[in-house]
């Protein structure tokens, strides 16, 4: 054992650590990464399992699965907090951005490697917690918004809601220290040559992301903070009977809460950046225009925020401003759109696994910033805010925004971190399926919305009953294509290939594609120059 | 009026096309059927099994967010129509197979400076016709009668401002005590009562947690905050009844707070008024579960039809 390992690349420049000390001491970017991207697999099964558990529950109308209010809006919360904190802000920040932002800029690791290990356990911390909300007592049934009143103690006692607002405060450290670690590591260890204007753009979306993480998560801290008196030490930041404003928190939180929005999806426009380009054989588009429309919707994305609070305690002048500041965040979006088709247009274009899902990203993406606009308009979002069309709209720009730039992610990076190809046509297949999946799952709640179903109901009138059961068939394709997903994993961990540093070609031109698939324990042992 | 009509036709079958998956529901019958109507002849706004659009519109506010809609939608429609469309080009004429050697192409200033300003343009002329539809919406001045609506977990309390004592709240009828006209989760025990053709204001507020006060076809929404009071106004086009409900998580029966509103006539409205102050005068809370003026009306309208007994006559006997 010990003889083979002194024969192996790695063990030359080290000791090879134990599995206890490699994974739960970790300080390697790479085997973070790992743990980061574990992680939201495993909490995107239960966040998936839930929104099974919903969809099965109004496939049809009456209380078939959870007769309990409570424990449906647990299921609810935790299904929100679950998807956004857990699986897509990790795969994305901790787990590519771990593995790919240091090797893209030809540093030997994060600047803080402590640091980032600690991110990783106070997420993993985080996640018991919020799943000790959706578990304790009836479990916290807030809403991923946690607005008060409703999650005050007089409505809803128990330590549930606490457990769910000490899982923010974790979440949000562990990003904090995250974001701190990209923007030291970013701005101080390129390498030689690569200037801020040379960086590969899923490098530029980390830092826009990382410094949108730091403006914006003290903030939530700070809110969930004065919920947590108000909870527990008989402070009265949002009771109006001790002189507090619920809406108060409804600013703070979406203070937080939109730059979010695009936390969770400025990773996925580098992801699809890097992508597109690769299979089309071309160089990026108008990179500047590409690199300023983040750093535009960034700043932007703070200006916006109680667009999401139309029918809530706003004036007419704020909704003007709010809904004209909002419209303003298509124009950077559309330069980004529009210099991915560039991007390909002209190109040699290879329709492999991964650019099937940033095409479908870019269209579904499209679809939802559609109705993004639509819901900007402050006079339209009297008739459809809380309804089912925001439900469709932002699971347009999620489950196949994000998530499609996930897989993406996934399928056009696993090689590199793994050394193992995943199989062409599973993959396509997993990709068809889904899409038909969420597309099935998703668009009839357009109607539902515009018909007037609000969201958060565990029953419905029967009107709605038609295009619910729809909604629901479409959530059984979405499942059976996650299996697929398990299929192709196992079959990946079971490989035995051997693998190209850059096994797709002349179109992948980043560090990443120069240093061996899988990428070793240490990269750049030389450090690699940037003509 | 006509090309109002055609426009949120086509806007309809745009929607359609963008759902391939959802297509056979094109020829789904329901979809041709007009509205309900109750045995007092009034026409029920509530929403309709496989209704892919708006309720229809029944008061003024609702009417532009309807027109706005189709608008912004058409907008909107062409540019993911364009995406896919250059999509599909790219996916057929440059696919690697057709078109071997990439172009070394990597900047334009002018289509760049194009699809930067084009859709600023866009985003203006979307933008102007909003702020009509804020400042409409915002505009609740001079109203006939102001009614302030209370949200508590799980029912509404309306109180008529201006008429003394009447003050009542609305519970919705359980699923097992529903009667033949009733509807699941959207029936209650006591709706408001308005006039038709009047300028309504409420007077938004709640007892407890947070509740939104939505009836979709009058293009009602608004938060319910405790301490505070927000106003949205509404004028009935015509009598009927209007169903709407909570719209913000209120907790574990956040489903089942749904919003009943009665709009009658004005001298029947006045009628009823009366018999509500009176009733509230002699001490009888809630006082206002009696709708023998809407049975009279039912009597005079549709005594002849033979229809389901709608909520409104079948409480005749209270």
């Amino acid at each position: 054992m010990s003889a083979t390992a002194l024969h192996d690349d790695h063990a030359a420049h080290g000791h090879q650590p134990g599995f206890l000390r490699r994974w739960l001491m970790s300080t390697n970017h790479k085997d973070i990464g790992t743990l980061y991207i574990t992680w939201a697999i495993i909490a995107g099964i239960e966040g998936g399992v839930l929104s099974m558990i919903m969809r099965a529950q109004l496939a049809e109308p009456g209380n078939t699965l959870i007769t309990n209010g409570a424990a449906w809006n647990a299921i609810v919360t935790s299904h929100g907090l679950l998807m956004i904190f857990f699986l897509v802000m990790p795969a994305l920040i901790g787990g590519f951005g771990n593995w790919m932002v240091p090797m893209m800029i030809g540093a030997p690791d994060m600047a803080f490697p402590r640091l980032n290990n600690m991110s990783f356990w106070f997420l993993f911390m985080g996640f018991i917690f919020v799943n000790l909300g959706l578990l304790v007592g009836v479990g916290s049934g807030i809403g991923w918004t946690l607005y008060p009143p409703l999650s005050d103690i007089t409505y809803s006692p128990g330590p549930a809601v606490d457990f769910t607002l000490f899982s923010l405060h974790l979440a949000g450290i562990s990003s904090l220290l995250g974001a701190i670690n990209f923007i030291a590591t970013i701005l101080n260890m390129r390498a030689p040559g690569m200037t801020m204007h040379k960086m590969p753009l899923f490098v530029w979306s980390i830092l826009v992301t990382a410094f949108l993480l730091l403006l914006a998560i003290p903030v939530l801290a700070g809110a969930i903070t004065m919920l947590i008196m108000d909870r527990n030490f008989g402070t009265s930041f949002f009771e109006p009977a001790g002189g507090g404003d619920p809406v108060l928190f409804q600013h703070l939180f979406w203070f937080f809460g939109h730059p979010e929005v695009y936390i969770m999806i400025l990773p996925a426009f580098g992801i699809v950046s890097h992508v597109v380009s690769t299979f089309s054989k071309k160089p990026i588009f108008g990179y500047l225009g590409m690199v300023y429309a983040m750093v535009a919707i960034g700043f932007v994305g703070f200006v916006v925020w109680a667009h999401h609070m139309f029918v809530s305690g706003i004036s007419m002048d704020s909704k003007v401003y709010f809904e004209a500041a909002t419209l303003v965040i298509a124009v950077p979006t559309g330069v980004k759109v529009f210099s991915w088709i560039a991007t390909m247009w002209g190109g040699s274009v290879e329709l492999k696994t991964p650019m099937l899902w940033a095409i479908g990203f870019i269209f579904m993406f499209v679809v939802g910033g559609a109705t993004g606009v639509v819901l900007a308009n402050a006079g339209l979002d009297t008739e459809l805010h809380n309804t089912y069309f925001v439900i469709a709209h932002f699971h347009y720009v999620l489950s196949m925004g994000s998530v499609f730039a996930i897989f993406a992610g996934f399928y056009y990076w696993i090689g590199k971190m793994y050394g193992q190809q995943y199989n062409e046509t599973l993959g396509k297949l997993h990709f068809w399926l889904f899409f038909i999946g969420v597309n099935l799952t998703f668009f009839p709640q357009h109607f539902l919305g515009l018909a007037g179903m609000p969201r958060r109901y565990p029953d419905y009138p029967t009107a709605f009953a038609g295009w619910n059961y729809v909604s629901s068939m479409g959530a059984i394709v979405s499942g059976v294509s996650t299996l697929v997903f398990f299929v192709i994993l196992f079959k990946i961990f079971t490989g035995k290939q051997k693998l190209a540093a850059n096994y797709w070609g002349e179109g992948a031109t980043t560090l990443e594609w120069t240093v061996p698939s899988p990428a070793p324990h240490h990269t750049f042992e030389d450090v690699p120059v940037i003509r | 009026m006509e090309l109002a009509e055609l426009m949120k036709q086509s806007t309809k079958y745009g929607l359609l096309a963008l759902g391939l998956i959802t297509a056979a529901a094109a020829a789904h019958p329901a979809l041709a059927a007009s509205l309900p109507k109750n045995s007092a002849g009034f026409t029920v706004h509530a929403p309709q099994p496989w209704e892919w659009w708006f309720q229809p519109a029944a008061s003024p506010i609702q009417k532009s967010i309807d027109w706005m809609m189709q608008f912004v939608l058409w907008i909107m429609f062409g540019v993911v129509l364009l995406v896919a469309g250059l999509l599909a080009y790219i996916m057929v004429k440059f696919r690697a197979s057709v078109h071997p050697v990439p172009s070394t192409t990597t900047h334009n200033t002018l289509i760049e400076v194009i699809w930067t300003v084009a859709p600023a343009l866009l985003l203006i002329v979307i933008f102007v016709p909003s702020l009509n539809m804020i400042y409409q919406q915002s505009n609740y001045k001079h109203p006939y009668m102001t009614v302030k609506v209370t949200g508590h977990q799980w029912y509404w309390e309306y109180q008529y401002l201006g008429a003394k004592g009447v003050d009542f709240t609305s519970y919705p009828i359980p699923p097992n005590q529903l009667k033949p006209g009733e509807i699941k989760q959207l029936s209650v025990d006591h709706p408001l009562v308005v006039p038709a053709n009047r300028k309504i204001v409420f007077q938004i507020t709640s007892g407890d947690v947070l509740h939104s006060f939505f009836i979709p076809s009058l293009g009602v929404q608004r938060y319910a905050i405790p301490g505070q009071y927000w106003h949205q106004w509404t004028k009935i086009d015509a009598p009927g009844v209007y169903y709407g409900e909570c719209n913000q998580i209120c907790g574990m029966n956040h489903d089942n707070m749904p919003i009943e509103i009665v709009a009658l006539p004005m001298a029947q409205f006045q009628a009823w008024l009366a018999e509500a102050k009176a009733d509230a005068a002699q001490g009888d809370v809630p006082p206002v579960h009696k709708y023998e003026v809407l049975a009279e009306a039912a009597a005079a309208k549709a005594a002849s039809i033979a229809q389901p007994h709608l909520a409104l006559a079948s409480n005749a006997s209270n």
